[in-house]
């Protein structure tokens, strides 16, 4: 089976800083990848590698392209990716704001990658965008409001709404609940849960919160300084800790 | 029967001779010649000369005259026939370090080879009207003293003997061509510095003093300060050898600023730059000040959004004359666009009115 | 003012902004950086579109400029008689018998047939200027194609309105390929703009760029499919002459709410009188000083 994404030795440097070091692995349709680790790890430098939003200094990020297959992103033409980043790609940023135009109206919002990749049909559109309202739980009255009328919590459902109003095969998460009030944090993984169940959905997820990725990975890598310390299936991480920084990783989440 | 707004052409001419009349004002008050500008509002006419960006103090002092001493009209005027002039070539670029100068200030430094020479400045008069002036009598003599030869070194080269401050590399590239290439982005700096000095200075000193109250702080001291003449020299091709062609005023300043440093690099100051025609000096340190705020990207600060960052905005925006141009054409009639809204706005009213009319009958 | 080169501009400039003309020719709809000069006329009041005139100027044309479609308004006299000082080209009012047209704001009612060149004066040539106010940015999104904010716009005008609220400067696609700004021309002129026989010139002069449009272009006007684009105007005739076809303006003829719709095409609207075709009103004195001065005597 090829993997949907193929990270290959990814490395970004600042200066003499390592960003993130020689990171490898493979992920497979279906599948969601959680990325741990506290703050300067490089969890977020290497998100946004894989996702073209920072050029690496080396390695590669391939992906299984709908027509042409394994396809390097990082040597692909910009045109090529940014068409990747609003068909099979989503991004959810950690705040909303930097995800959604909080000048223009929910409908819009959601609506604006169909009209990217060429919906004409204001109706249709307009549906569409009713109906991810509804499946993120948002009221579909709310239809013509514009964000900044929105909670938090809505405003990161609507940002999860319109980036997966196209399907995408793959979704960057970094750290998706961040920001949010507990009770709020829980009813959105409750959400995410259910759409990566029902969707299919595979997602690279970056988080600090160890009970999101219990929740929502299959598989696990933590990172420290720029490293990948330690990767396996997220039961068998968490409950077993083998390198001592998942392990007070882990202990410090429990003791809380 | 009804005629669309005509006789524009004899209206134009009336007015112009209208404004010709308003212009000379009354006739029992001698006329004000050319010369009386050029050499009594220097200031006006140096500002004239930097924004307008050509350098011939008669021609600015007609452009006042002309404007009726609407200083951005004259700076218009003097663009215009700018653009009518043949190219011969360029310059050499002038050395102020050779700088004769009659003003030539450090905040950094209290004495300095070359000494401080404060000049001809408002800087320490009380600004108290001087009702003297209304009984136009003759200006006593200022006292004066032989003239200091030899170089006047720049404070920041002693800054940079010590490498205290960080290089400015020469570069001999031709720098490119604002009048004569289209603004792009994004814009180096030997452009940015182009549009800096001929940049709107109200426009300029706003930016300059926003920096300074937080929004994009760098800190910045007057190095120095230097007004005074420097010859211009240019290359004759047919000679093969540069021949002086005469000599310009220049303000320049230097201003010396927050240092900048890293585990592996050790803390330096930074430069910003201002250099403008004539005698500008307010002009010169908001453009030094701009310059400053405008290398964050370069020397690795932080974008904290401020206006003075954002090189696309201050370029875009700081040239008077096409600020004033766009600005006014508001004036334009602009009857064919309104009417379609009025059509547009009638319509939505009509059919918002229809669902009230029937949201009250259901 | 002999003292100044045929029609104003020195022949350097004139052929770098003919070779901008050329590019954007060859590439319609793609806005070309030119360099744009200081002109003796304030930016924003038809700099690019003189000097587009100026480069493409010869001694043998014969020039027209409407402003608002009027020939006689203020700033269309101005650069007329700009162009009679500078060029001494001959002049002409008449849509047909100009081979050059310079405009602000309309496409004149008759259709321009091959031969002749209209140049349009711009004041913001970027169709995606108010939705993304940077340059660099918006010039990425027209190599890239990237046009979906195009439309969040005209979704946005129908949630809130009900219809697209863009009436001029609408938006069309060139070819399939780049969105263009026509310049602020009502919207009813804009389906004039595809397959036109004449050459388009548009020229933003503050804004230092030049686009084009050759010969039998096409040019859509965007829109929704359930949403589509209509060219509208008063729904009215012409007072004057009774046209049915042509853009009008509403003139306010007293203080009691009386008004008459005229076209807003002078030549045109002149051309119809004197061919008999007479409006309702034309036998009144709508908007004169005579009667007011008849009736105190």
């Amino acid at each position: 089976m090829t993997p949907l994404l193929s990270v290959q030795g990814i490395t970004k440097r600042y200066g003499a800083h390592i960003g993130c070091a020689d990171v490898s692995f493979d992920l497979y349709p279906g599948e969601v990848m959680g990325i741990v680790g506290e703050s300067g790890s490089g969890k977020s430098t290497l998100l946004n590698c894989m996702a073209g939003h920072l050029e690496p200094d080396a390695g590669k990020v391939v992906f299984d392209t709908r027509a042409n297959g394994p396809k390097d992103t990082v040597t692909m033409s910009e045109p090529e990716r940014r068409m990747l980043s609003r068909t099979d790609w989503a991004f959810v940023h950690q705040h909303a704001r930097d995800g959604l135009r909080m000048g223009v109206s929910a409908g819009g919002n959601v609506g604006e990658r169909l009209m990217a990749v060429g919906e004409r049909h204001y109706g249709n559109i307009r549906d569409k965008a009713t109906d991810w309202l509804e499946r993120v739980e948002i009221d579909a009255a709310r239809v013509d409001d514009r964000p900044v009328t929105f909670s938090g919590g809505m405003q990161q459902r609507l940002q999860i709404a319109r980036n997966l109003v196209t399907g995408p095969r793959l979704v960057f998460m970094d750290e998706p609940t961040g920001g949010l009030d507990v009770s709020v944090q829980a009813r959105l993984l409750d959400l995410l849960r259910g759409l990566v169940r029902d969707m299919g959905l595979s997602a690279i997820i970056v988080t600090h919160d160890l009970a999101v990725v219990r929740l929502l990975a299959d598989r696990l890598m933590v990172m420290k300084s720029g490293h990948v310390v330690e990767a396996g299936l997220t039961d068998q991480v968490l409950d077993d800790p083998q390198h001592a920084y998942s392990q007070l990783l882990v202990s410090s989440v429990l003791q809380v | 029967m009804y005629v669309a707004v005509k006789g524009g052409e004899r209206a134009i001419e009336n007015a112009h001779a209208w404004l010709a009349e308003e212009r000379r004002g009354d006739t029992n008050v001698p006329d004000l010649s050319v010369v009386q500008i050029r050499e009594q509002l220097t200031l006006a006419v140096n500002r004239v000369m930097a924004e307008g960006s050509l350098y011939d103090p008669d021609l600015a002092a007609l452009a006042i005259k002309q404007s009726r001493g609407d200083l951005i009209e004259a700076i218009f005027l003097i663009r215009a026939y700018r653009t009518t002039l043949p190219r011969f070539g360029a310059s050499l670029p002038v050395d102020t370090g050779a700088m004769s100068c009659d003003r030539r200030i450090s905040a950094t430094f209290k004495d300095l080879p070359g000494g401080q020479v404060l000049g001809p400045t408002f800087d320490y008069t009380h600004r108290l009207l001087d009702f003297k002036l209304a009984a136009e009598g003759d200006v006593p003599a200022a006292p004066t003293r032989e003239a200091e030869l030899g170089e006047v070194p720049h404070v920041t080269d002693f800054l940079n003997r010590e490498g205290l401050i960080e290089e400015a590399p020469r570069q001999d590239t031709p720098p490119p061509d604002l009048t004569r290439e289209p603004l792009e982005m994004p814009a180096e700096r030997a452009l940015r510095l182009q549009a800096l000095t001929r940049s709107d200075e109200g426009f300029t000193l706003g930016l300059a003093y926003s920096t300074q109250r937080g929004y994009a702080r760098n800190h910045a001291f007057v190095g120095e300060l230097r007004i005074g003449t420097v010859p211009v020299e240019m290359d004759i091709p047919e000679l093969g050898f540069a021949v002086e062609i005469g000599e310009v005023t220049l303000t320049e300043c230097e201003t010396v600023n927050q240092f900048m440093g890293s585990k592996s690099e050790p803390p330096q100051f930074t430069r910003g730059y201002g250099l403008v025609f004539g005698q500008t000096e307010r002009k010169a340190i908001s453009m030094a000040l701009v310059d400053r705020a405008l290398r964050w990207e370069e020397l690795g600060e932080e974008n904290v959004g401020a206006p003075a960052q954002d090189a696309e905005f201050v370029l875009y925006h700081a040239d008077n004359i096409q600020a004033t141009g766009f600005l006014e054409h508001i004036k334009l009639p602009h009857y064919v666009d309104f009417q379609s809204e009025l059509e547009l706005v009638r319509k939505l009213r009509r059919e918002a009115g229809a669902d009230q009319v029937q949201e009250a009958a259901e | 003012m002999s003292e100044y080169n045929f029609a104003y501009l020195d022949e350097q400039t004139k052929r770098m902004i003919r070779r901008a003309i050329l590019k954007g020719l060859a590439i319609p709809g793609y806005q070309v950086p030119f360099a744009s000069r200081e002109m003796p006329m304030p930016y924003g009041w038809g700099t690019g579109g003189v000097q587009v005139s100026a480069a493409v100027l010869t001694p043998e044309d014969r020039f027209k400029v409407i402003d608002q479609g009027a020939d006689d308004t203020t700033n269309a006299v101005s650069i007329r008689t700009f162009f009679e000082r500078t060029a001494g080209v001959e002049t002409t009012t008449k849509t047909t018998d100009a081979t050059v047209i310079q405009t602000r704001h309309r496409i004149p009612e008759e259709a321009l047939t091959e031969g002749q060149v209209l140049v349009y004066q711009v004041p913001i040539p970027e169709p995606l200027r108010f939705l993304e106010p940077r340059e660099s940015e918006t010039r990425k999104m027209h190599a890239l194609e990237e046009y979906g904010l195009m439309h969040v716009k005209l979704y946005e005008d129908i949630s809130r309105h009900g219809h697209i609220a863009t009436s001029y400067a609408y938006p069309v696609k060139v070819e399939g390929r780049y969105v263009m700004d026509p310049s602020p021309i009502p919207k009813f002129d804009n389906p004039k703009l595809g397959e036109m026989a004449a050459i388009q010139l548009f020229g933003a002069g503050r804004e230092q760029r030049i686009h084009a449009l050759p010969p039998y272009t096409q040019v859509v006007s965007l829109d929704f499919e359930d949403h589509p684009f209509e060219a509208t105007k008063a729904d009215h005739p012409c007072g004057m002459c009774g046209a049915l076809d042509s853009y009008l303006d509403e003139v306010i003829t007293d203080d009691a709410g009386g008004r008459m719709f005229v076209c807003s095409d002078t030549d045109y609207c002149e051309g119809r009188q004197a061919a008999g075709f007479v409006g309702e009103m034309n036998h009144q004195r709508a908007f004169s000083v005579q009667p007011l001065l008849e009736t105190e005597a």
